[in-house]
């Protein structure tokens, strides 16, 4: 399978910790501009196969491309290189850099590929505004809510204009109300700015958000029958 | 639920009665609401007319004739195109599901297959309503949520039923 236009796609990935197998084959396209949920139940493999998506892991066996790279076949060096500027990531807990204001946190990533101090305070302040958490910009993660940070966490995801960005169970940690907007911030910014969003999530409602999904059941991935 | 579809799977193991056929119905999925004579006698004749079933053999007795029924491949293939199809989502479809799960079992089809395919019709109209709550007013999006908590209801029905395959094969010996 090559998708024509395709911006990921991984082939035949297998991944086993010791005698468990994790990932038992995962073959799949993803398209710039498409929110993709992966879900399953807890233990499925799914963040194993996000992990190897990102390049954060290496598969036993199979490939993943991104663009024009093979990322299974990139030293270490420049797969992080290649992560820190075409890939975002969001978390469930713990990615704020506690130290750091808010603003600084969003600032980082631009700080580490290059931009300058001014530039990326300035660019941080736009999309903590987008975020709308504009108001925390000076306020270190320790001293605002769990929904806050989780903006703030997106607003830093986004900063770098990635062009994947990997969502893992984002939500997972807030009530309804503010998952449900940190989930439509999330995926309206990354279609405005025609990233792909690799979602993981075992709720059915944050799928929803997605524009189609892949299904992992016992470490095998696969898209759903009659997806969209 | 369709009890036409039901008896039609009943009979793909093999002819019965339609006595035989009741308990059969009464035992697997009438828990609540167990089957009238008359409707499997009404619902026999319409299947009989429509060349979904034919009738296998009569034996004479003391009352009424008792008409044994087989199943034909029309109705075989009715049966399948029923189970293929997914159900409309909607509150409470728990018992259809239930039903079609059960019968591709004891009929020996995939019903891990079934599943999938109720839940990619689920998400899809997952994705409709939250799209419309995107857009849409305060009134729009609750009335959204409600379809939604609905759906992530059978959502976690189908997730469970799919992870108890095995057992409920088992149980009703498919």
């Amino acid at each position: 399978m090559t998708p024509a236009g395709s911006l990921l796609e991984a082939r035949a990935l297998h991944k086993a910790y010791g005698p468990t197998p994790a990932l038992d084959g995962a073959d799949f396209a993803i398209h710039p501009g498409e929110v993709v949920a992966v879900m399953g139940p807890s233990g499925s493999g799914k963040s194993t196969l996000l992990h190897c998506l990102a390049g954060i892991i290496r598969p036993d066996s199979g490939s993943v491309r991104y663009g024009t790279h093979t990322l299974t076949g990139l030293s270490d060096a420049r797969c992080s290189a290649l992560r820190r500027t075409d890939f975002g990531f969001v978390f469930q807990f713990g990615q704020l850099v506690p130290e750091l204001t808010c603003l600084e946190n969003v600032a980082l990533p631009l700080r580490l590929n290059g931009t300058k101090r001014k530039d990326a305070e300035r660019q941080a302040r736009d999309w903590l505004a987008r975020l709308e958490v504009d108001g925390v910009a000076a306020k270190r993660p320790g001293e605002i809510s769990g929904g806050q940070g989780q903006r703030v966490a997106v607003a830093r995801a986004l900063a770098t204009r990635p062009r994947v960005i990997f969502a893992d169970e984002p939500t997972g940690a807030l009530d309804s109300l503010n998952g449900e907007r940190v989930l439509t911030l999330l995926t309206d910014a990354a279609r405005d700015t025609d990233a792909a969003v690799v979602l993981v999530t075992h709720e059915s409602r944050v799928a929803a958000y997605a524009d189609r999904e892949i299904v992992v059941r016992d470490g095998i991935a696969r898209e759903t029958a009659g997806a969209a | 639920m369709s009890i036409g579809h039901t008896l039609l799977g009943l009979l793909e193991s093999g002819p019965r009665h339609g006595y035989d056929l009741k308990r059969a119905f009464d035992e697997h999925f009438g828990q609540d609401r167990p089957l009238h004579y008359g409707q499997v006698y009404s619902t026999m004749s319409r299947l009989l007319k429509n060349g979904l079933v034919e009738v296998d053999g009569v034996e004479a007795g003391a009352g009424p004739e008792r008409k044994r029924y087989a199943i034909t491949d029309a109705g075989i293939t009715d049966v399948a195109q029923w189970l293929a199809r997914p159900e409309k989502p909607e509150p409470y479809l728990q018992s259809t599901l239930y039903t079609k799960v059960v019968l591709a079992l004891m009929t020996d089809r995939d019903a891990a297959e079934l599943l999938d395919t109720q839940r990619a019709e689920h998400l899809r109209l997952m994705r409709g309503l939250t799209e419309r709550k995107r857009t849409g007013d305060l009134a729009d999006q609750l009335i959204c949520d409600h379809a939604l908590f609905h759906l992530e209801a059978d959502l976690r029905w189908l997730e469970l039923t799919a992870a108890r395959l095995d057992k409920l094969a088992e149980a009703v010996g498919g």
